[in-house]
């Protein structure tokens, strides 16, 4: 086996544009796996139970069926149903749904950690249920949960390269498509796999130094 | 609801038809097996400063907790300033509730606001009050309780004396007529108690509003009370004016618990 630098310089331009389209799911999967995680979290304790338990068991189903077979789903039986959207989109969709049904048991977490005390004080001074929730326990339980979210990112980020299976030109899929005109594997692999780890390791870094703040 | 009677009272609230503030009628509260308040009945006027006193497990705190409708009886009739908090519809509840505050053991302080926010959040969202006028008001009442200077610190930054303080000017901001206070210094370390109790003391003496309050420190009991109630069992075994529970109680039972504790 040798090491080809030119056929990694080749793979630049694709590497770029897969880059981009990896850091894009990332980010919008991630803001929203953290708003729908939300939603779900607050239905868990909704007063009827009309909506804690459809909504107890979607994510318990969503969570433990693979992302891949919900890529799949998502991607080539919805559009039999005339929902159809392009694969970068199904991709972000199928992904930021997935990761939201663990955010909402990290939400659900944060929020049970929230002393009883505080719920009290708000009930002792009338706060209004939206003011309780978004002034006074959010603003506790999201600063002890942020570590725990931003691990969720980072392991978001090492499943997106599952998006190649529908066809969307993130970073696996370019060195795929790479490979597949110059039969050369090992360069454009290796890059990417160079990248996941110059993003994913200092996210993990960040991660630790933020929880080591959290804790003092 | 009952007409006004009480000349006593803010114009728009009053009490009951004879002038009480507070009125406990047959209320029974159990957790479980366990029944901590047996067809209690007790009432307090407007103005008065009542405190409960007896032993742990008695029901004192529970009896403050069901006034705040932190917890709900399971028979009887509560009524607080002419309003029915059980049982009642959440809408009534809710009124009633705006008439009652609370400090409790551990402060509750919330921890993401600064001290200032702590006691403006409640003036201006429940209130309606600007933001201007609620500021002015908790600088007021940061005077009062001699912490004019930590405005802008967060709680964590203050003893536990000064967030009790501060807890106690909070829960003033929403203008109560009634102020419960849960064993306001059982948290705290010893030097701090003083300073706390000084300014009850004040608040007492300075306002006419009604306090309820569950203590271990009798002295303290003794200066503010004009009623002492003695609880055992979930019932009120004795109630007097302090001079006479604390040094000629009728039932043995309080002498036992007063030598015990005093």
């Amino acid at each position: 086996m040798t090491w080809d630098w030119s056929a990694v310089w080749d793979f630049m331009p694709r590497f770029w544009e897969g880059l981009l389209v990896t850091l894009q799911v990332l980010v919008l999967g991630s803001l929203l796996s953290f708003s729908l995680g939300l939603v779900w979290a607050l239905a868990f304790r909704a007063p009827s139970r009309l909506v804690r338990w459809p909504v107890n068991a979607f994510t318990e189903f969503v969570r433990s069926t693979p992302l891949l077979v919900q890529l799949f789903f998502l991607y080539f039986v919805l559009p039999e149903w005339g929902i159809r959207f392009s694969a970068l989109v199904t991709g972000t969709i199928a992904i930021g749904l997935h990761y939201s049904t663990y955010t909402a048991q990290v939400y659900r977490a944060g929020i049970d950690a929230v002393p009883k005390g505080q719920w009290e004080a708000a009930t002792a001074l009338s706060l209004p249920a939206h003011r309780t929730w978004f002034a006074v326990i959010l603003p506790q339980a999201v600063r002890r949960i942020t570590p725990a979210l931003g691990n969720y990112v980072i392991a978001m980020l090492k499943d997106t390269p599952l998006l190649a299976a529908i066809g969307v030109l993130e970073l696996l899929q370019q060195s795929r498509l790479e490979s597949a005109s110059t039969f050369q594997y090992t360069e454009p692999l290796t890059v990417i796999g160079i990248a996941f780890i110059l993003i994913a390791y200092p996210a993990s870094l960040l991660v630790r130094a933020l929880e080591r703040r959290l804790a003092r | 609801m009952p007409a006004d009677t009480a000349p006593d009272t803010a114009p728009e609230t009053g009490g009951t038809p004879n002038g009480e503030l507070i009125r406990f009628d047959n209320v029974t509260k159990r957790f479980g097996d366990n029944t901590v308040l047996d067809d209690l009945c007790f009432s307090v006027k407007p103005g008065k400063h009542v405190t409960l006193i007896g032993p742990s497990g008695s029901g004192k705190t529970t009896i403050l907790r069901l006034l705040m409708t932190l917890e709900s009886p399971e028979e009887g009739t509560i009524t607080v300033a002419g309003r029915t908090l059980f049982p009642a519809a959440e809408k009534e509840r809710r009124e009633a509730r705006k008439k009652i505050g609370m400090a409790f053991q551990q402060f509750n302080l919330f921890p993401n606001m600064t001290v200032l926010r702590n006691i403006t959040e409640a003036p201006v969202r429940v209130l309606g009050l600007s933001k201007e006028e609620a500021e002015a008001r908790a600088r007021e009442l940061l005077e009062l309780v001699g912490l004019s200077e930590k405005a802008d610190a967060k709680p964590g930054q203050l003893s536990g004396g000064q967030q009790q303080r501060v807890a106690i000017a909070r829960a003033l901001a929403m203008r109560p007529q009634v102020l419960l206070l849960d064993e306001v210094t059982s948290a705290l370390d010893p030097e701090l108690v003083a300073g706390v109790l000084d300014l009850l003391r004040d608040i007492a003496r300075t306002t006419d509003i009604t306090m309820v309050c569950v203590t271990h420190e009798m002295s303290f009991a003794r200066d503010i009370s004009d009623e002492v109630l003695m609880f055992d069992g979930g019932k009120v075994i004795e109630s007097g004016p302090p001079e006479k529970i604390f040094s000629d109680p009728e039932q043995a039972r309080t002498r036992e618990f007063l030598g015990a504790v005093l």
